[in-house]
């Protein structure tokens, strides 16, 4: 199921009902390309669709089949049929390493795309360095992917934690004070972010104090001990997935919420969805948000793709791949090419048009480090609204991409482009 | 007690077909993978993780003791040698040689505690020790990349003074460097079983008891057996780092020590080339499984079931129990 | 910094009690049988989604009571298809076919539930603090405490008074002479596989309730019970109770002085133990080895 060449399948169908009469002759959707002539776009997606993050990496899947599907229906990319090939990395960095691999020596792929993992995303950039892939990284957040680490070949559609951070500390400090207490997860990740969140409160005059925890844990109780003894005005909340979800269920339930605001950087809808409804409470960012109700090409990006998710609101990381798989097609039919080189030059600084970029403002790749210059919503999460179930957050502001990331050259990354 | 080396010998000397099956095969297979729908990445890794089942089955099918840790020797021989890439030089031989004798090391020390085990309690204690360095790996954040894995490092290409083989960006050059170094320790494995000391491995594996009445040191060669293993299974996870150019901890973790266990056993642990047809299977299996469905996890888990209710042996087991065979 | 202590030290009898529950389900498996069951995290985690899909007709409290029987049944039918099958052969095989289970059972969760995680609703008063004061100890707490203390007492209390109990306990120490005496050596270690699974379901329950459920929360939770095991030492019961409060309390403490080695102190507490005295605090020698 999840390596399904939806291009050809949606093509094999068509095909079907106008030549019923030689269909006994197709047995295979291969046959009919080699046929046609028409050799698919590859499109290789690596995710970890099993392990701890495997909720965020389905949503990832979902939106990049459905925006193939949606493609190849308008002509896929440079006129040719897009296929979407999915491997599973189960969350293991070998494995991602070794499905690189056979994406692009065996099935030749023309783009590379993944991880939600960091770690993994990293170590497949290895693999399309060498092998001279474009690459991009839809959802994994570590910073050095478009700062110090950065490649001529790998673009970043999430933001940097740096951007996060940037966006969320002024309204934080705005609204509530400049004492704060982190939780944080004791890893790159993690610290990285922490960083980001002290430079800014710093800058702001302000002081903190926290404690960087497994980054599995599930007992806050004896930090949130030491928080509230700490006496802040904020308590940043930096954990993930469900050790996330379980620091503020705690949080609510020993009645610090009477005493101190919530915040942190990044939250994810499906992340969200299983928080109790009484622990529905603090200020995040989300890197995109489906309820925009100023920018019409939202509404009609929702109501196309919410039929194909169940009736569920599209989360950030659908909207990560659909930017993702456009960014290709629009590089691609810029550069007339599908060579790596000419699609990266042309990628950056490609502005994405409304429909893709679903946002504000006008976001794109930056050319400096490759990262996209997405907007961040601020705002606070909140039990389900008017709009339903999906209604989980309200946002306050928007603080344009560039304005949290600050200049390409802050970030380390130097582009050197091949010969 | 005869019967019990005849047989061995016969695995190992015997078949000399096999040898030139299984030669010609490695050999040749950057040219015929491609046409069967395989890469030479998935063949480099088979090797790898043959050579890690491999170094494990010394212990387990020729001295009867059941590691279930041995990921830890493994991942330590991988960030042994990245970390010598990284911070020491840029040396492809070197970081072999230091990761080998990191997990090698680690390996004989954690021995020493385990020799008095037996049983389940053993293969507990050598979970946890497992576990332990996993932790270490997973902590160290500074040193060891933590979580993240460790990065930043790439395989040097082999110096020979008058001539460098490049295999830094040619897989197929890395893959005969990966089948070089799996044939020299094959080779040094096969030594190894055919000495005298092999005998007395084999001799502990049948009967343990009578192995001590007859005054071996039992304790003493069980520990050189586990050490002589982790560092093969060390070497092989440094070629794993070198092949990711990559470490990270999950490589050290209780999961993997399951999976090259599975390996020797799926192959059959009791002959010499099993685990390498172990390798063969349970990689393709994962590779192939995991990209038609997500419920991969679901057929893995059912093939571990079905081997171990109906072929414990292994599949090179059940090929040699025919006499015709 | 005494309160501190103090309250941490509290907050870890808490933790460690949930660590003894799901430590004695893998304790009695080991102890009777031999098997390391791999597969008992993930008997937890399909304990919580039971219950998440009985909490709707039957409510929090009947689902706690059907949840674990649920699964004790499902660990029974496991026993007598597959695992009794192995009990004969050498360790690795049913290291292997626990192995394997607990790939297939996760990968069921994840199909069945979804990679999302998943609340559990407990009664609403229960997630209140208990008092001011004591705010990080809410009643579901209490609660959790108090049901591990029944479910221990009654767990000794079996053991001690019924025949099953004392065969098991019996068949731990000596399995030969039990069964020379004529005891269905094959049935004992099947009701022993059910009691071990109930007490993962009950405390698959009790987690959810805290933690919510996902597919994989039977990883997090299966190292620190199998290290309970080992501290505690393997054929004694007594020893695992003491070995699961033991890292509950340590890795408590730590979190007060160095909070990021709060998971791995339980690991140098095991490498001490193995040191120092490698039978396990209770273990007795000559058991198991």
């Amino acid at each position: 199921m999840s390596r399904n060449g939806v291009g050809p399948m949606v093509r094999r169908r068509r095909i079907l009902k106008v030549g019923a009469g030689i269909g006994a002759l197709q047995f295979t959707a291969p046959f009919i390309i080699q046929a046609r002539g028409e050799q698919p776009v590859k499109i290789g997606f690596i995710d970890p669709i099993t392990g701890s993050l495997s909720a965020l990496a389905v949503s990832e899947v979902e939106g990049a089949k459905w925006t193939v599907e949606q493609m190849n229906k308008k002509g896929g990319i440079l006129g040719r049929p897009v296929e979407l090939l999915v491997e599973d990395s189960a969350n293991d960095t070998g494995t991602g390493v070794q499905k690189a691999h056979k994406l692009i020596e065996r099935d030749k792929v023309d783009v590379i795309m993944g991880d939600v993992n960091s770690g993994i995303a990293y170590a497949i950039m290895g693999v399309t360095s060498e092998k001279k892939v474009l690459h991009i990284v839809p959802g994994g957040h570590t910073d050095p992917i478009t700062g110090k680490d950065c490649k001529w070949n790998t673009f970043r559609t999430c933001n940097t934690t740096a951007m996060d951070a940037a966006a969320v500390t002024g309204e934080l400090v705005k609204k509530f004070g400049k004492k704060w207490f982190f939780i944080t997860p004791d890893y790159a990740y993690g610290k990285t972010l922490q960083e980001n969140f002290v430079k800014n409160l710093k800058k702001a005059g302000g002081t903190y104090e926290g404690d960087m925890l497994p980054i599995a844990n599930t007992d806050f109780s004896a930090t949130l001990i030491k928080a509230k003894a700490y006496k802040p005005d904020v308590l940043l909340n930096n954990m993930g997935g469900a050790a996330q979800l379980n620091c503020m269920k705690q949080f609510v339930q020993f009645g610090m919420a009477k005493e101190m605001a919530l915040g942190g950087a990044l939250y994810e809808i499906e992340t969200l969805r299983s928080v109790p409804k009484e622990a529905l409470t603090g200020w995040w960012v989300m890197e995109w948000w489906w309820n925009q109700p100023n920018v019409p090409a939202v509404k009609q990006f929702v109501d196309a793709i919410s039929p194909a998710l169940g009736g569920k609101k599209p989360s950030a990381r659908h909207w990560f791949s659909y930017v993702s798989i456009n960014a290709v097609r629009l590089a691609a039919e810029k550069a007339k090419s599908l060579e790596a080189v000419k699609m990266a030059h042309a990628l950056s600084d490609l502005e994405l048009p409304p429909e893709i970029a679903l946002s504000p403002n006008k976001i794109r790749y930056r050319g400096g480090d490759h990262q996209l210059m997405s907007d961040l919503f601020v705002g606070q999460v909140q039990p389900a609204g008017p709009g339903g179930p999906d209604d989980l957050f309200k946002v306050e502001s928007v603080v344009p991409g560039e304005q949290a990331a600050g200049s390409a050259e802050a970030t380390g990354c130097k582009i050197s482009w091949p010969a | 007690m005869s019967t019990v080396t005849t047989r061995a010998d016969a695995t190992v000397v015997r078949p000399w077909q096999q040898l030139v099956v299984i030669w010609a095969l490695l050999l040749t297979a950057p040219f015929w993978l491609p046409l069967v729908g395989g890469y030479t990445a998935v063949a480099a890794r088979v090797l790898v993780m043959a050579l890690a089942a491999m170094g494990l089955n010394l212990l387990l099918g020729y001295t009867g003791v059941l590691s279930f840790g041995h990921a830890a020797y493994f991942g330590l021989g991988a960030y042994g040698a990245g970390l010598t890439l990284k911070y020491v030089a840029h040396s492809t031989p070197l970081a072999i040689v230091a990761g080998t004798l990191l997990g090698g090391i680690a390996g004989m020390l954690f021995g020493l505690l385990l020799v008095r085990r037996r049983g389940v309690y053993f293969a507990m204690v050598t979970i946890a020790f497992g576990q332990v360095c996993f932790y270490i790996a997973y902590k160290w954040d500074d040193f060891t990349g933590g979580y993240d894995g460790l990065r930043g490092f790439v395989r040097a290409p082999l110096d020979f003074g008058l001539f460098t083989i490049d295999i830094t960006n040619n897989g197929m050059l890395f893959y005969y460097f990966v089948v070089v170094v799996f044939g020299l320790a094959v080779g040094l494995q096969a030594l190894i079983l055919r000495s005298p000391f092999g005998r007395t491995m084999l001799a502990i594996r049948e009967n343990e008891r009578r192995a001590r009445f007859l005054g071996l040191p039992v304790e003493k060669h069980i520990w050189i057996s586990f050490s002589i293993s982790c560092f093969f299974t060390a070497l092989a996870g440094t070629l794993y780092a070198l092949l990711n150019n990559f470490a990270d901890p999950l490589g050290l973790n209780y999961i993997m020590s399951g999976n090259i266990v599975m390996i020797a056993v799926m192959g059959g642990m009791r002959t010499f080339w099993g685990p390498l047809v172990g390798a063969v299977l349970f990689v393709l299996l994962q590779d192939y499984v995991s990209s038609m469905t997500t419920n991969w996890m679901s057929f893995v888990g059912l093939v571990f079931v079905l081997v171990v209710l109906f072929f414990p042996r292994g599949l090179m087991g059940v090929l040699q129990r025919k006499p015709s065979a | 910094m005494l309160q501190l202590v103090l309250f941490n030290l509290t907050n870890g009898l808490i933790v460690g009690a949930f660590y003894v529950l799901m430590a004695l389900g893998l304790s009695m498996i080991i102890n009777l049988s031999n098997v390391v069951n791999f597969a008992h995290g993930n008997f937890l985690a399909i304990g919580g989604y039971i219950a998440f899909v009985l909490t709707p007709f039957i409510g929090f409290w009947g689902a706690l009571l059907v949840s674990p029987l649920l699964t004790a049944i499902m660990g029974y039918v496991i026993e007598k298809l597959i695992i009794r099958h192995v009990y004969t052969r050498n360790h690795i095989y049913s290291l292997l076919l626990t192995f394997g289970l607990s790939f297939i059972l996760q990968d069921v969760c994840r199909y069945i539930w979804g990679p999302s995680p998943l609340p559990l609703n407990i009664p609403a008063d229960m997630s209140a603090a208990v008092t001011p004061d004591l705010f990080f100890i809410t009643w579901y707490r209490v609660f959790m405490v108090a049901v591990v203390i029944v479910a221990v007492a009654g767990l000794f209390a079996f053991l001690r008074y019924t025949r099953v109990g004392m065969r098991i306990r019996a068949g731990t120490l000596d399995l030969d002479t039990v069964s020379a005496l004529g005891v269905n050596v094959s049935a004992l270690r099947s009701y022993n596989f059910a009691v071990g699974s109930f007490l993962a379901g009950l405390a698959g329950v009790l987690a959810a309730g805290q933690l919510g459920l996902n597919p994989n929360m039977g990883d997090d939770l299966i190292m620190p019970s199998f290290i309970a095991v080992i501290v505690g030492g393997v054929g004694s019961l007594t020893g695992t109770l003491l070995g699961g409060l033991l890292i509950g309390v340590a890795s408590a403490l730590t979190t007060v002085f160095y909070p990021s080695a709060a998971d791995a102190v339980i690991y140098v507490i095991m490498a001490l133990v193995l040191l120092i005295r490698p039978r396990g605090l209770l273990g007795e020698e000559g058991m198991l080895q």
